[in-house]
């Protein structure tokens, strides 16, 4: 039995008169893909940021690979390995595609103070930027300015900037929320790659993308953690089935 | 930068030189004191546009810094200190690490705050160079003399528009290739999305608190020189929250966030002011006609939109 890469413990925060986690534990491992589910407003987005440090819980501990970050700013946190998408992607709008992961790049090695050398001749920087870009498919728009890209071309370049901090721990809040189709179906492909290249914790509403790529699932209800394990017990848990998946039968 | 606009580039880099060399070989007095005060002008500029263009943040307070580099100028020149290689480092190590307490107190905030702290700064050092005893109050003061460099005499004024137009010229070049270097992108990242930014372990703090007190060291460097300009100072000339507003104003005239905008605006503004000034006390709603027709028609800015029209 392995220690587990994360651990929370007791965690509470309270916005407002809101405790939106209410005595949350939660473990995962390395290499796990963990997804956490719940209707909306259930805490699952509060939660996430926790971990990635946008917000410090009121009780509780956080542990990453033993070390207690329950407050640690949320640039140390990257830099220990932790990486994170958001709800709506959040990009350099005003950089090339490529310079996205340009930047998670010079995050990771703290090289952020360099004056004189340019960032696209740095040793191996263009080339892992651009590796970052291919591994999430999206190559031939290296050059495109990132505000000028659609939707679902966003959050794979906000993938790609989170994968060239290369994280032990990805956090993904709904990656497949607002894509289309065809785009969907990449990026169930994406997370199928990327499973096992990091501890991924995935916040996620597709129940056909939850339940076929996560090892475990934790259902949030009000803050609360009211059912964790794997997915096929989940599926048919009676007490998930009421609070989220709906009551009828044919769900 | 792509081939075709190499050409544009070469007649560009041409173009100055020339118009460098032609003023320096031909300009009488009055052009050459205007050129100088255009390049230290569009010094300033350029300071402001690191914290506009590249960090983001609207500073109020950019006075400061300029004033402190003139006063501590003029104070040592009062003093009997004239070796620039002495007194200019003292007059802008001053303005950095003014730059340095004033950035690292105002950077907690941002937005509206930020641009208040800054101002209320500036203008406590405004206020303050009133009540200094012994350097004339709000009437200001005369320098005796201007500074001398290694030695060497800075009277001729062809002589101080050359330095001028050197200092800027090394300041803009240094600048460019830093906002292309790690230290540019990163502080690019937090300007786009700073939750990002953290997110992917950049520093946005101390990224910022480095281009705020660069900013200052230029902006103090700036100041240096128009103290050896004018040999005039007064807290209403160089520590004027009118000057912080008017350095903003030929930013954006220019193009924020290209920093060679920044001194292009302060030209065009300079040159706004000198023109309309001979033909009307109310020459400042005429500069403001004219940053509301760039901001409107030249959204791309004035440099963009040419180079649009020359390049097919």
């Amino acid at each position: 039995m392995t220690a587990p890469l994360l651990t929370i413990r007791g965690v509470c925060k309270r916005l407002g008169g809101l405790l939106v986690s209410d005595d949350i534990s939660i473990d995962v491992m390395s290499g796990e893909m963990h997804a956490v589910i719940g209707p909306n407003g259930a805490g699952k987005t509060t939660l996430l940021n926790q971990i990635g440090g946008q917000l410090i819980p009121n009780a509780g501990v956080i542990t990453f690979d033993g070390t207690d970050i329950t407050a640690l700013p949320v640039q140390d946190r990257a830099r220990l390995g932790i990486g994170r998408t958001f709800q709506v992607p959040k990009i350099f709008a005003s950089f090339a595609a490529l310079d996205n992961p340009a930047i998670g790049i010079l995050g990771r090695k703290g090289h952020t103070f360099g004056l004189w050398r340019t960032v696209r001749k740095l040793p191996d920087c263009e080339a892992e930027a651009n590796a970052a870009l291919a591994a999430v498919g999206i190559s031939d728009k290296a050059l495109a300015q990132t505000d000028l890209l659609s939707h679902g071309d966003r959050r794979l370049v906000e993938i790609a900037t989170a994968l060239a901090g290369k994280p032990r721990l990805l956090l993904l809040d709904e990656p497949m929320a607002g894509l289309g189709r065809d785009e969907s179906l990449r990026m169930s492909a994406l997370l199928k790659t990327l499973k096992g290249e990091a501890a991924i914790v995935m916040v996620e509403h597709d129940m056909d993308a939850v339940f076929s790529l996560a090892d475990t699932v934790t259902v949030l209800a009000h803050g609360k953690v009211i059912a964790s394990g794997r997915p096929e017990d989940i599926r048919n848990s009676p007490q998930v089935r009421t609070s989220y998946l709906g009551a009828d039968d044919d769900v | 930068m792509s081939p075709s606009f190499l050409p544009l580039r070469i007649v560009i880099v041409c173009c100055v030189a020339l118009a460098i060399a032609a003023l320096a070989a031909f300009g009488d007095q009055t052009v050459l004191r205007f050129a100088s005060r255009v390049a230290i002008m569009g010094l300033a500029a350029v300071a402001v546009d690191v914290v506009l263009g590249y960090a983001g943040l609207v500073s109020l307070g950019h006075a400061a810094f300029f004033g402190l580099g003139a006063y501590v100028t003029g104070a040592l020149a009062l003093l009997g200190y004239h070796e620039g290689l002495v007194v200019w480092p003292v007059a802008i190590g001053t303005a950095t690490l003014a730059a340095l307490i004033i950035g690292a107190l105002a950077l907690r905030t941002t937005g509206v705050y930020f641009i208040m702290i800054t101002l209320a700064f500036a203008q406590m050092f405004y206020y303050g160079a009133n009540a200094v005893p012994g350097l004339g109050g709000a009437d200001g003061f005369r320098l005796p003399a201007r500074s001398t460099l290694a030695g060497f005499s800075l009277d001729n004024p062809r002589t101080f528009f050359l330095l001028c137009a050197f200092v800027l010229i090394a300041v803009l070049l240094f600048a460019r290739r830093a906002s292309f270097a790690s230290f540019g992108y990163s502080l690019q990242a937090a300007r786009d999305d700073a939750v990002r930014s953290a997110a992917s372990g950049i520093r946005n703090y101390w990224l910022r608190l480095a281009a705020f007190t660069i900013s200052g060291a230029i902006a103090g460097l700036a100041g240096v020189l128009s103290a050896n300009l004018t040999l005039y100072i007064a807290p209403s000339s160089v520590l004027s929250w009118h000057l912080s507003a008017e350095l903003l104003v030929m930013v954006i005239l220019g193009m924020a966030g290209t920093l060679y905008g920044a001194i292009v605006g302060a030209a065009i503004f300079l040159a706004l002011v000198e023109i309309i000034s001979h033909y009307t006390d109310f020459w400042a709603m005429y500069v403001g006609i004219a940053v509301i027709a760039r901001v409107l028609l030249l959204r791309d800015g004035l440099l963009v939109t040419l180079r649009k029209l020359v390049t097919p």
